[in-house]
């Protein structure tokens, strides 16, 4: 809803893991997020909660279980107001090249 | 058995009602104002078809689908598949809009579910929804929508 919100829950490693995880794999449960991260059960559950009221996941309740879906609609906001205005076409082009001279220097 | 196990939710805040929400989706005068589409259907009942009409010259029909629950201007439950696959019902996914006021502002969610994994239209969907709801949002806040 806020921009705040969404780069203050972005400003985080751990947070923008869940966001990855959820992009591997969507609806997921505590549990099973808590298998693929090294953190504790209750941290995972302070950082969803962050994620959730920045609009960057949603949850849905199916039986006794609490599903966690990716949310990228605040993302796609952000991109239109500081992205897509700054000429996308050199943006790529900067990032292809950022790209193939670090890919060189491994 | 097809798998069809793929899902997306969506959900946006929209300062405006529940009513121009469910307007947005089902008026085609205001969804091609920043959908680039137009969802036309005789009355929005269950039962009935609905199409996904480009805003273009040859007006293509995009997507076809059946309304399989109606319930303005809280909730809208349609079945959706692209137009050269309407034959085949695997292929068809389907889409819950839910609307509920909060305080000054709509909690519309998108329920996009019994979609193939892997498929083009799971593809499709994930990367259009969040343009869609995007623009909608600013066009129902501002009265502009995105070039879509």
């Amino acid at each position: 809803m806020d921009d705040d919100m969404v780069f203050k829950a972005l400003a985080d490693p751990g947070r923008r893991m869940l966001l990855d995880r959820l992009c591997e794999k969507n609806g997921q449960t505590l549990s099973q997020l808590c298998e693929t991260m090294d953190m504790k059960r209750q941290s995972v559950t302070q950082h969803l909660g962050l994620l959730e009221q920045a609009n960057l996941i949603s949850t849905v309740r199916r039986g006794r279980e609490k599903l966690h879906f990716i949310n990228p609609v605040p993302l796609y906001e952000v991109y239109e107001r500081w992205i897509r205005k700054f000429e996308e076409g050199r943006l790529s082009l900067l990032h292809d090249l950022k790209q193939e001279l670090e890919r060189n220097e491994k | 058995m097809t798998d069809k196990s793929a899902s997306f939710v969506y959900v946006t805040f929209i300062r405006t009602t529940p009513e121009k929400v469910f307007e947005a989706i089902t008026r085609p005068e205001t969804a091609r104002r920043y959908w680039g589409h137009e969802n036309v259907s005789d009355d929005w009942q269950p039962g009935s078809g609905w199409r996904h009409i480009r805003t273009d010259e040859a007006r293509t029909v995009d997507l076809v689908g059946e309304v399989i629950e109606s319930d303005p201007p809280k909730r809208l439950v349609i079945s959706w598949a692209n137009e050269s696959q309407k034959g085949d019902p695997d292929q068809y996914s389907r889409v819950t809009f839910d609307i509920e006021a909060q305080g000054d502002l709509v909690k519309l969610t998108v329920a996009h579910d019994e979609l193939q994994p892997g498929s083009g239209m799971l593809n499709g969907v994930s990367k259009g929804w969040p343009q869609v709801l995007s623009s909608m949002k600013s066009f129902l806040e501002t009265g502009q929508g995105f070039d879509l």
